[in-house]
């Protein structure tokens, strides 16, 4: 039992100068300026191939990053409001064809809304507003017909959403439902085998097409929802979080597929893990409460952040 | 199992106990199904199979039946009930018919396309709509639709043309098959809605995101994974119009004739009485035993056709559980 | 699990399918302005989804205006007829209907066969309920009492009544109405209607309470358990009391159910004008007895039935109308007051 009275105490905990130089880092003191609080680790995959028993990593070591080709989506000074909360702040981004953008941050950053303006589903919410020039293809994205727009920027969501029909339905879908007239099953059978091919789900399902989708597994149900909206040739491929619900080796099979079909699309995800951004992103966003804090080249980044808190971010100062 | 035998004991009474009572409920439908069978022999017993067809007029059988006393002889117990029949599958399946589409449209507008303050309305008056009484039903129509429709709609050619065989007053057919409508709308309206906000918005969100638009989504989405409330909400409805008694019998002329659909549109104007309403006029008359053995007939009928739709309904949301859709 | 990569070389590229492509060329490229949602036009969707579109909006405005019509129709008649003599008056038998005589032991007679009812009816309800969620084994009879139930809320109203009628002219059940001196029981009185009453009630208390004990999450019995009550008072002293409010909605709806029917009312009633009590005992006796509810009251004073005074139907049906969306009225305050988890009476509010 500790004496009150005893003017030995134990020694006062003071969190900022860190006895040993091997605290953990304060959790609840963050601040919005504050020098990093923790040495900066070394360079990221040093520390990967060092650490890591997996094989595969440290073999392949660096992930090759795609070639970036045409700008396909331009995002200037764009603000989205719920309501009074200023969701996104001014941001502005260019979103490329050949190249993977990946948006980080923590929760509440916006990343999400900013993804869901891109493909005009934050209208679905009545109190959100947006200002600011989204374009695609030089095009202002308020000039076009919204169900037009969509058929262009194609989304994958967290939750994999597949109806509740057949696989080859599903895959379908969006090529029956869209044209006015509806073109026959003969007829679409080619683009649908295209579409879960370009998938990497037609192996699996190619013996029976009319397999519920409802009981395939939840990797294979988010490939079907990839599928699905490739069918109709997107331009931009919009993913939010799409291997947060799966398991490790489904959200291997999903990102290998990623960096495959960057070639033909402009891909945009908003991930939690730093390290898928870092597998499959190449050019990073990092956002903070709104605000875009750091855009650049993901080894750049992660490398070299410019920004405190990009650093602190990465560094796992937050989070 | 051993482990029940470690229930306490109260519990195991008090289990029992409730099962007995729920048991009960099983009880009444085969006393139901029993007692109305056995009331209801004679008159199959003495007609057979041609109950259901059509022997002269019906409305005259009827009659006879009353007169015959307490004492009926064979011939007494003569009906060819099928111009009620007729009259009922023709009420059940023109208000069904009209009141499928006028719910589902109405239920969607509801639930997605109803501006605010329209929708601020329309709900509480579905809800109101579904507590009026059939009898207030019945009372509006014959106090306000059967005059209208008689002084107004019919005109004098198409009285004329039937007058031999029947006389044309604002009551029958049409008039009954629009009060049914209405009155088994908003049944349908309520469970279609609540099956429409059952379904997941994950799948209405990944219609949108494909480029589909708003009406286009709802239909193929979310109103076909919502096929099974839809059934169960019609088979509700369904089951309330063919046993509709008292308001049929307010409005829709209650005479035993059988409609030609070969007259045309005076078809919907001629008189008619269905299964449901003969049973509660002629209720009164119940103690003579050649008329209580027909009505009797007639419950069963009903009673049966209620049973069958049950059944019905449940095999046709059998396929649809391959997909996955929400029952 | 790799990437099934592409079989073989390339396949050449598909043509497009002939998917409409706006003619977007040409749109703005400066800055848009600050905006609200913008409305999705619907000229450019098919022909079919655009007449679905107008008719569902002819389909609601329609429904709008026959509701509204319909309340306001029998609201402005039943303020027009409806004098305070005719509440608190007893019909009398003349042959001037128009003008002798209110309508208060059809009312009398609708408060108590509703009472009547709900009181046998819930008690059923709540234990059958209570049985199928907390107990239901075995499994089979579980679901088939459950379909029993639906059962019983689709037969048709005059099913039931002829079904009371056969059976409580049996023996047995005498002492519930008039006996003639022969030995025939007539069958007919308010005991035996409200017999047959609750079978139309029960279904809605049933479903109520059910719906309010399924909703009770698992770690609440959990709990109780733990400390050591047996399931029995588990039940009745932590279950039931907190799904009241399900029970009293469900009532609520049987009551207005009960309130609203004429069939059993004439069949197994009497559907007369005056309550006639048979026997001696006094308040028994009015149970033995015969008599009218404001439904059969309506019916008979309809052109349908013998009266023909339409202006007392219409202001019976009035103070009908009012008792039922009384009871509807009151579902939604028990909503209101007690929302425990999962009491969803508003079936069409949004969520």
């Amino acid at each position: 039992m500790i004496d009150p009275h005893e003017k030995t105490a134990r020694p006062a905990r003071t969190t900022d100068e860190p006895a040993n130089g091997k605290m953990p880092p304060p959790i609840r003191r963050i601040t919005l300026d504050s020098q990093p609080t923790v040495a900066l680790p070394p360079s990221q995959d040093a520390v990967a191939i060092a650490n890591t028993s997996d094989r595969s990593l440290a073999a392949a070591g660096r992930p090759t990053r795609g070639v970036a080709g045409p700008e396909r989506m331009t995002i200037s000074d764009l603000s989205v409001y719920y309501g009074d909360n200023h969701a996104v702040k001014n941001v502005s981004l260019p979103i490329r064809q050949g190249e993977v953008l990946a948006l980080i941050g923590p929760s509440g950053c916006g990343k999400t809304t900013l993804l869901r303006t891109l493909n005009r589903l934050t209208e679905l919410t009545g109190s959100a507003r947006r200002e600011g020039l989204i374009t695609l293809d030089g095009t202002d994205i308020d000039s076009l017909e919204v169900t037009e727009h969509r058929r262009r920027v194609s989304m994958v969501f967290q939750q994999p959403n597949p109806f509740p029909m057949s696989v080859f339905d599903n895959v379908a879908y969006a090529l029956r439902e869209q044209g006015s007239k509806r073109p026959k099953k003969k007829v679409l059978e080619p683009y649908v085998v295209d579409a879960l091919q370009r998938a990497g789900l037609y192996d699996e399902v190619s013996s029976n097409l009319d397999h519920p989708a409802l009981r395939l597994s939840g990797g294979q149900q988010q490939r079907l929802c990839i599928a699905r909206a490739l069918a109709a040739r997107p331009e931009v491929l919009l993913m939010d979080e799409p291997c947060s619900a799966l398991d490790p080796k489904s959200t291997n099979v999903i990102e290998e597929l990623i960096v495959e079909l960057r070639k033909e699309l402009a891909i945009v995800i908003v991930t939690h893990n730093l390290q898928q951004a870092y597998r499959v992103g190449d050019h990073v966003a990092f956002m903070y409460l709104g605000d875009l804090v750091e855009y650049g080249p993901t080894d750049e980044l992660f490398d070299n952040p410019k920004a405190a808190r990009t650093r602190d971010y990465i560094g796992g100062a937050f989070g | 199992m051993l482990h029940r035998l470690r229930e306490p004991w109260t519990d195991r009474r008090a289990g029992l106990m409730l099962g007995a009572l729920a048991c009960s409920v099983l009880a009444v439908i085969v006393f139901m199904l029993v007692f109305i069978a056995i009331k209801a022999w004679p008159s199959f017993a003495h007609n057979g199979l041609s109950w259901f067809s059509s022997k002269g007029v019906a409305d005259q059988q009827l009659d006879a039946m009353v007169n015959s006393g307490a004492n009926p002889s064979g011939a007494d117990y003569e009906l060819g009930a099928w111009p009620l029949i007729y009259a009922t599958l023709l009420t059940t399946f023109f208000a069904t018919f009209f009141g499928l589409i006028f719910s589902l449209l109405s239920a969607i507008f509801i639930v997605e396309f109803a501006p605010e303050p329209i929708r601020r309305v329309i709900v509480p008056v579905v809800r109101l709509l579904a507590a009026v009484p059939s009898v207030i039903y019945g009372l509006i129509g014959i106090l306000v639709l059967a005059p209208f429709i008689g002084n107004s709609v019919i005109t004098a050619d198409q009285k004329s043309s039937v007058q031999f065989v029947i006389p044309l007053s604002g009551t029958g057919l049409g008039v009954a098959i629009a009060v049914l409508t209405v009155m088994i709308t908003p049944i349908m309206i309520a469970i279609t809605v609540d099956g429409l906000h059952s379904i997941p918005r994950a799948w209405k969100e990944g219609a949108l995101a494909l480029g589909v638009n708003r009406w286009r989504a709802m239909w193929t989405v979310t109103v076909r994974a919502a096929r099974p409330a839809i059934i169960a909400g019609a088979v509700l409805a369904t089951a309330r119009a063919l046993g509709e008694a008292i308001m049929i019998s307010m409005v829709a002329g209650s005479k035993g004739f059988s409609p030609n659909p070969l007259d045309g549109f005076t078809f919907f104007f001629e008189p008619v009485r269905t299964l449901a309403a003969t049973v509660v006029e002629d209720a009164e008359s119940i103690n003579a035993p050649a008329m209580q053995a027909s009505l009797y007939a007639m419950a069963l009928v009903l009673l049966i056709g209620a049973f069958f739709l049950s059944l019905g309904s449940w095999i046709a949301k059998q396929p649809l559980k391959k997909y996955g859709t929400r029952s | 699990m790799s990437v099934p990569t592409r079989p073989g070389g390339t396949a050449p590229p598909l043509p497009p399918l002939p998917l409409p492509r706006s003619p977007g060329g040409g749109g703005r490229q400066g800055r848009s302005p600050k905006k609200k949602r913008v409305n999705e036009s619907i000229s450019t969707w098919r022909l079919t989804d655009r007449i679905g579109y107008v008719m569902m909006w002819a389909a609601g405005l329609l429904l709008c205006a026959i509701g509204i019509g319909i309340l306001a129709y029998m609201a402005f008649k039943g303020v027009q007829y409806l004098r305070p003599q005719l509440v608190l008056s007893s019909p009398t038998a003349d042959v001037d209907q128009s003008a002798s005589g209110g309508f208060l032991d059809p009312l009398l007679g609708t408060i108590l066969i509703t009472l009547i009812g709900i009181v046998i009816a819930t008690p059923i309800a709540i234990f059958a309920a209570t049985w199928i969620v907390e107990y239901g084994r075995p499994t089979w009879l579980a679901r088939l009492i459950d379909s029993g139930i639906e059962i019983i809320a689709g037969t048709p109203d005059i099913v039931i009544a002829l079904f009371g009628l056969v059976l409580f002219q049996q023996g047995i059940f005498g002492w519930m109405s008039f006996t003639a001196a022969g030995g025939a029981v007539f069958g007919r009185s308010f005991l035996t209607a409200g017999a047959m009453m609750s079978l139309i009630a029960l279904p809605m208390v049933f479903a109520a309470t059910r719906e309010g004990l399924q909703s009770i999450p698992l770690h609440i019995r959990e709990a109780s358990y733990a400390l050591g009550k047996t399931k029995a008072a588990t039940i009745r002293r932590v279950l039931l009391p907190s799904v009241k409010a399900n029970i009293s909605t469900g009532a609520a709806l049987g009551m207005g159910r009960i309130a609203g029917d004429t069939a059993i009312i004439v069949v197994l009633l009497g559907a007369s004008l005056t309550l006639d009590p048979e026997g001696n005992v006094p308040g028994l006796n009015v149970l033995k007895g015969t008599g009218g509810t404001l439904t059969s009251y309506v019916y008979n004073n309809s052109p349908a039935g013998e009266g023909n005074a339409p202006q007392k139907a219409y202001a019976a049906a009035f103070v009908l109308l009012l008792i039922v969306l009384a009871l509807n009225f009151a579902v939604d305050l028990i909503a209101r007051s007690g929302a425990k988890t999962g009491l969803e009476t508003s079936r069409l509010g949004a969520r």
